[in-house]
Order: structure tokens, then C-alpha cells, then sequence
């Protein structure tokens, strides 16, 4: 199957004076995917972000962005458009007029026209005439991504785009990525909100000190990782809990009260056990009302991947 | 799995226009309310404060040509460039190119920046033109306002230069508009220190206050009895040397080494803001600046340049010590004298007389005879003898004399009372102020050969 790349990069390595910044990254992006990028604090998100956006060029490694190789910095192909550390607006300046200061920079009319639509687009119309200087942390967010979307972008790059965004911006801005995605725009997204990654991404990118541990789709992160702790409801909880105790690969979590009220049963399996459970709790004459994982697979696998000793990420990863 | 690589839209890194960069630089300084306040202040401000100036019984006569603030309007703008070169001008290159690069770094924008533009040179070529004519428009407007202030206020009136002479309107509002196109040139020597300051110091206050701060020091050392040669060669001096566009002949040679210097330094101190500009690493957002860089490419460099034009200078004039010399004082004083004394002379309705045949001399000592005659000090006096057609006796006048280190002085009549010694004198139509009474001068610190005589 062919797939048309948006980033290609290969062993990237960057440094900054003695620290490793970035330690032999490879990373594909597929045209319109959208791909999380995550990893504690401190791991390299920004800096790799920094080099797609062609704010830095790598010391050693390949890198090419929608086609073009980039070998100096500030070189990344028009198309590339989004923001890291936050985005850069100017307080004294209404959000239009931002919108409007950047189209004459780089877009000139064409640009201009389409400022009321990204406004829109982000939920920001009732605001488009107040100075940036009052407003909040989603809202300047979500002025960002507008900035970014004037450009009209082939590929996007988000640092945290979620920051501080109230549940209605943040359907605002799920709904603009993965339209934006559906239409072919590639998006990168660096984020420590994990619920985030999983409603939007495709793909994911695990980076713990500067080394990529994981990539590939979410669905495999899931298989290849430990057990996971699920929550599960049924109409019986004792029977459920008996049924449970039974089943094989399946383990009760006794400390689950702690966690949970008396009726919710908390079990440790890997996903084909907790296939069979489901099934025998069905024979049974058990209803099951909800089964979800305590703590989400790529947050397990985030945690499991991070916290243990570079060596046995790098396995854990293959 | 295959991989792909998209060919069919990538186009390379395509770079804004700088002409876009400028207009985008100047969209955000003039949003800025700071920014609003001086182009209202410096526009408006001047003009009032000259018409209410020129109307008060009190001038401002330590101020030279606050004097004549009276007489004339063209007095009000001279009075607001010499308040301007001390006060307003590093104010405004400070708040304006002392803040320019700086404000990105608070703002947190630089990435934003480098993104939409792809280009550091543009940045700061844009971002230096820009402030460039922020700076442009407020001297502008403190010259303009202040001119018309003066001329609205007081009237189109002829102008008593710094050797008594009178220079028509005309001729007054061409060297009004001279002397604030000159000093120009040190108001970019500052504005350039503010950009290197803005660019060396990042958000730290020290970069918007680097040009005040250097024009304090600078004023500073023009107070110091300093050779001549490291006078001239401070890149401030065009600030004090427009004066002698007010004398005639011109006193030319300060004001344009003056001029020279301050532009030498305006280019040396964008250059090397533009080098750090270019060096700087703009993926740490907490950069505050790098003092060992901000000294070497900032301090050792200009200090560089200071020494090798107080040399340049001194080598291409010859002049090493004070420049405040017996006869070029006694000639200053004999010239303002004898132009001033036909002023007097036309305002007591008695007949003219031309310099030639007043035959003005003056004898000046300094400490009362009992240390040399040269460099400042308040302890001068000189004694001013003039001859009157058809008439045998000599007259004399006592003037006691402040000289600054700059050259400047203040000739404070002594004596006799009716021709010096008062204040006012009685005219036909009423008193009038005195023209001989307190005069401002100014003494060319350069060798000068004495002018022909008549």
C-alpha cells in the first residue's frame, strides 16, 4: 500500500550544547493523519516540533516536510503553518487585526478574505473586534489555530493545542482538525492530555528523553502493552466477580472499593481474556453495563513506557 | 508498506517581502498605546508649551535663546531642540528602538515571527526601518509643533543669533530647520544604541533604557572639562554643536565632525545589533540576553570606536586641549557686543552705526588676572571698548562671564547702567528689555583663524 508522506525524517539528532535534545528520531506522517506526538516533560516534543516548523535544522538525520527537504533553518516549504510554546499573538491588537497583520505579512487579499471563516471556525466571532490582551488562555489557543488555518496549511504543527480550552472550545477545535484532516491537511500535536491524543489521533509517537519508544497506530499500542486495569458494571456484581475470579488471564483488583462504589467491579487482563469474560458473563444471563479501562491504554502505555529504564522501553517498543 | 513522499503542491520556503516585514513592524509599534501617547505628546505638547512660555513675564533664560522667546517665534522651537537633545530624544529613541526587539521577547512572539517571515535579516531590517520612522515622525513632531507654537504665539520676527547678529525670518527658518535636520544624526546614534541594546539585553529593562542612559552619561561628560578632542568625538555632541549654525560665520567644523561621529556610531551600533541579532538563538524562550556577549559585542566594540576617533580627531584637528582660549573668547565677546549694541541703538531711536565703526574689542582675563586665560569657569571678565563715529571718547562695558565646558557662555553686564548694567532701557515707545544687559554666546572650540576685519 502506498501511503503519501507529509514528514519523513530520519535519525534526526539535535543538541543543545551538551544535552541530547533529540537522539536518532524516525518519524513518518501520512497526508491528512492526524498524529499525536507525547512524552513527559522535557523529552523532546518541542524541539522536535521546532524542526518541523523550521524554526531550528537538525544537526545530523534527514528530514523532508511535504515533499521538500529541509536543511537550514527557517526553511520549511510554504504549507507548514501552527505554533510551539504557545502561539504568538500581539496584545495590543484585536483578534482580527492579528488575523488581518499576518495575511498582509504573508498572504496579502486572498488571506484576508477568509479571516471572518477562521474566526468562525474556532468560535471566535463574537470576540473578533476585543484586543487580545484580555482574553484567556483557550481563547488565545484557539486564536492561534485560526492564525494557523489562514494559511490554509498542508500540514499543521500544534504544541498542546488543548491548553486551556473549556469543553465547547474544545469541540470547537477537535471539530476543525479532523475536518481538516478529512480534507488532507496533515496534523502533528504534541499533547499531555492523553484523552485528547486518543479522540483525535490516528497515530502516535511516544518520545522519553529525546528517543522515540513508540509509533504506530493507537489500536497496536494497545496490543503490545501490559495488562490494563477495566472497569466493568454488570446487573450481578457478585456473580460477575465470581465469574471473573474464574476466568483465565482475568485478575480482580481488590482494592477496587477504594476507587469505586460496591457495584463496580475492577479487573486486570489483557484484551483477549477480557473478551472471554464479557463472553461468559453474556452466557450467564449477566448484563454488562459498561466496561472501559480505568486508566486509557495510551496513558498505561505513556506511563509504562516512560517510567522504565531506556532500555527496557526500546524493547517494550519493538 | 510503501512510503510516499507528496510532490505535488510543495513549493520551497518562500520569504516575505521586506516592504510586508516593515509595514507589519509599523502596524504593531503605532497599536501600541505608549506609542500613541508620544506621537500625541510630541505633536501637541511643543506647540503649547512655546505659545505659553512666550506668554509668561518669566523666560526661561538659562535655555539658550530663551531669551529671546519674546521677540520672536522662531526662539520657541531652538528652546525645544535644546530641551529635546537633553530630555525628549533619548526618551523617545529609548521607549521606541530601545523596546523594539525586546517586545517580542516579553510578548513571547519571536517564533511566531520567524515562522511567517523565514527571515532574521528582514526582521531586523524591517524592525529597525520601522522604528526609524516612529522616531522620524516624533522629532518631526516636537519640531513642527514647537515652530508653530512660536510663530502662532509670538509672531514671523526676526531672530538675534548666538554673536548678536539678526537673522531675518527667512533666514532663521532655515536654520531652525537645519539645526533639528542635524541633530537627526545623534538621535540615531542613540536609536541605534537602543536597538543593540534591545537586541543584546532581551527582556531585561536595562535594554530599554540603555539610550537614556547612555545620553545621561554622555551630557554628563560634556560637563567635564574634557580636551576638545573627546568632546567631539562623543556621539552626542551634535546635540550641543547646532548652536553654532546661529553664528556668522557658521561655526561649521564642530557640528559636522559632530555629525559624522554620531553617524559613524549610528552604523557601528546597528551593524553589531544586527550580527547579534543574526547569532541569537531564538528556541529559548527564556532568554534574557547574554552579558558576556553584550559585552563583546556591544561595549568593546564602541569603546573601540570612541578611541580611535578621539584620535581621528585629534590628529585631523590638532586640538588636544580645552578649545576655550583668551582670544577666541575676547573676539566672541567684541563680536555679540558690537551686533547687539545696534540692536540697542536702533531701539533708542539714536542714528545707526555699523560694526566697522564701532571698532568693538574686548579685553578678557579669567580669575581675576591671577591664573591663565583659558578653559571654562565662571570667573571670566572682560572689558568691552567700542568707538562711536565723530565721537573721541571710548566706551567701555564690564561683563562678567560664565563659559561652559561646551563653549557656551553667559556675558552678565556689570556696568555702566545705561548701557549694560540694567535689565530694561528706556525706548521712545515705553521700557524694553536690554539686549546688552545678558547675552547668550558660544565660542568655536576648534583653532580658528580671526575673521577680516569690517
Amino acid at each position: 500500500m502506498d501511503t503519501l508522506l507529509a514528514i519523513r525524517a530520519r535519525g534526526i539528532t539535535k543538541c543543545f550544547g551538551d544535552v541530547v535534545a533529540l537522539d536518532g528520531i524516525d518519524l513518518d506522517v501520512a497526508q491528512g493523519q492526524i498524529h499525536g506526538l507525547v512524552g513527559p516533560n522535557g523529552a523532546g516534543k518541542t524541539t522536535l516540533l521546532g524542526l518541523l516548523l523550521g524554526l531550528a535544522v537538525a544537526d545530523s538525520g534527514s528530514l523532508e516536510i511535504l515533499g521538500t527537504p529541509v536543511r537550514r533553518a527557517l526553511a520549511a516549504p510554504d504549507g507548514v503553518a501552527g505554533f510551539v510554546d504557545g502561539p504568538g499573538l500581539y496584545p495590543s491588537l484585536t483578534a482580527r487585526q492579528n488575523l488581518a497583520a499576518l495575511a498582509a505579512l504573508r498572504g496579502g487579499d486572498a488571506w484576508t478574505a477568509g479571516i471572518d471563516d477562521v474566526l468562525e471556525q474556532v468560535g471566535l466571532t463574537d470576540v473578533a473586534d476585543d484586543r487580545t490582551h484580555g482574553f484567556s488562555l483557550g481563547m488565545r489557543q484557539r486564536l492561534g489555530l485560526a492564525a494557523a488555518l489562514l494559511t490554509q496549511p498542508r500540514l499543521l504543527v500544534l504544541d498542546e493545542p488543548s491548553n486551556g480550552l473549556d469543553p465547547a472550545g474544545k469541540r470547537h477545535v477537535h471539530r476543525v482538525l479532523t475536518r481538516l484532516a478529512a480534507d488532507g491537511t496533515s496534523v502533528v500535536l504534541s499533547s499531555h492530555r492523553m484523552d485528547d491524543v486518543e479522540a483525535l489521533c490516528s497515530e502516535v509517537t511516544i518520545v522519553a528523553t529525546g528517543r522515540i519508544v513508540f509509533s504506530g497506530p493507537l489500536s497496536k499500542l494497545a496490543a503490545e502493552n501490559r495488562e490494563l486495569d477495566y472497569r466493568l458494571l454488570t446487573s450481578d456484581p457478585q456473580a460477575a466477580r465470581r465469574l471473573a475470579a474464574d476466568t483465565a488471564g482475568i485478575g480482580v483488583v481488590d482494592d477496587a472499593g477504594a476507587r469505586n462504589d460496591a457495584e463496580v467491579l475492577v479487573v486486570r487482563a489483557l484484551v483477549p481474556a477480557l473478551d472471554e469474560l464479557v463472553v461468559r458473563l453474556v452466557h450467564a444471563g449477566i448484563a454488562v453495563r459498561e466496561l472501559a479501562p480505568v486508566v486509557s491504554p495510551l496513558e498505561a502505555a505513556y506511563l509504562a513506557l516512560t517510567e522504565q529504564p531506556l532500555i527496557e522501553q526500546l524493547e517494550a517498543s519493538r | 508498506m510503501t512510503a510516499t513522499i507528496v510532490h505535488d503542491r510543495a513549493t520551497g520556503a518562500r520569504r516575505v517581502p521586506v516592504a510586508r516585514s516593515y509595514r507589519f513592524e509599523l502596524v504593531k509599534l503605532v497599536s501600541q498605546w505608549r506609542i500613541r501617547l508620544l506621537v500625541l505628546a510630541c505633536w501637541i505638547a511643543p506647540a503649547l508649551f512655546v505659545a505659553a512660555v512666550s506668554q509668561q513675564s518669566s523666560l526661561p533664560v538659562d535655555t539658550l535663546f530663551g531669551r529671546w522667546m519674546h521677540a520672536t517665534g522662531w526662539a520657541g522651537p531652538l528652546v525645544m531642540l535644546g530641551f529635546a537633545g537633553t530630555w525628549a530624544l533619548p526618551l523617545v529613541t529609548s521607549v521606541v528602538a530601545g523596546d523594539v526587539f525586546a517586545a517580542e521577547d516579553r510578548l513571547g512572539t519571536w517564533r511566531h515571527l520567524l515562522v511567517a517571515v523565514r527571515s532574521p535579516r528582514r526582521i531586523f531590517v524591517a524592525k529597525a526601518l520601522a522604528s526609524l520612522t516612529v522616531i522620524l515622525l516624533l522629532v518631526a513632531g516636537l519640531a513642527i509643533s514647537s515652530t508653530a507654537g512660536g510663530v502662532v504665539a509670538v509672531g514671523n520676527q526676526p531672530l538675534v543669533g548666538l554673536d548678536g547678529h539678526l537673522l531675518t525670518p527667512a533666514d532663521a527658518a532655515g536654520r531652525v530647520l537645519l539645526a533639528w535636520v542635524c541633530v537627526l544624526a545623534p538621535t540615531l546614534a542613540l536609536a541605534a544604541i537602543g536597538l543593540l541594546g534591545s537586541v543584546a539585553l532581551g527582556r531585561s529593562p536595562m535594554g530599554l533604557l540603555l539610550p537614556a542612559l547612555v545620553a545621561l552619561a554622555l551630557q554628563l561628560a560634556q560637563m567635564l572639562p574634557l580636551p576638545i578632542a573627546v568632546r567631539l568625538a562623543l556621539p552626542g555632541y551634535a546635540f550641543i554643536a547646532w548652536n553654532g549654525l546661529f553664528t556668522s560665520p557658521a561655526q561649521l567644523g564642530p557640528l559636522l565632525i559632530g555629525i559624522v561621529v554620531s553617524l559613524v556610531w549610528a552604523v557601528t551600533a546597528t551593524a553589531l545589533a544586527y550580527l547579534l541579532f543574526l547569532r541569537r538563538d531564538f528556541t529559548n524562550l527564556t532568554y534574557d540576553g547574554s552579558a558576556r556577549r553584550a559585552v563583546t559585542a556591544g561595549v568593546l566594540p564602541l569603546g573601540g570606536l570612541l578611541a580611535v576617533t578621539i584620535a581621528v580627531v585629534a590628529v585631523a584637528t590638532g586640538a588636544t586641549d580645552s578649545g576655550i582660549e583668551q582670544d577666541k573668547v575676547q573676539r566672541s565677546v567684541a563680536t555679540a557686543f558690537a551686533h547687539l549694541y545696534r540692536i540697542q541703538t536702533k531701539q533708542l531711536n539714536r542714528p545707526d552705526v555699523t560694526e566697522a565703526q564701532l571698532e568693538a574689542s574686548a579685553a578678557c582675563n579669567k580669575g581675576g588676572g591671577q591664573i591663565a586665560a583659558q578653559g571654562p569657569g565662571n570667573d571670566w571678565r572682560c572689558v568691552v571698548s567700542w568707538h562711536l563715529p565723530d565721537v573721541e571718547a571710548v566706551g567701555t562695558a564690564i561683563y562678567q562671564l560664565d563659559i561652559t565646558a561646551d563653549g557656551r557662555y553667559v556675558a552678565d553686564g556689570d556696568g555702566p547702567k545705561e548701557v549694560n548694567g540694567y535689565f530694561l532701557v528706556r525706548t521712545p515707545i515705553g521700557d524694553a528689555p536690554n539686549p546688552l544687559w545678558q547675552f547668550d554666546g558660544n565660542a568655536d572650540l576648534l583653532p580658528t583663524t580671526p575673521p577680516p576685519k569690517g
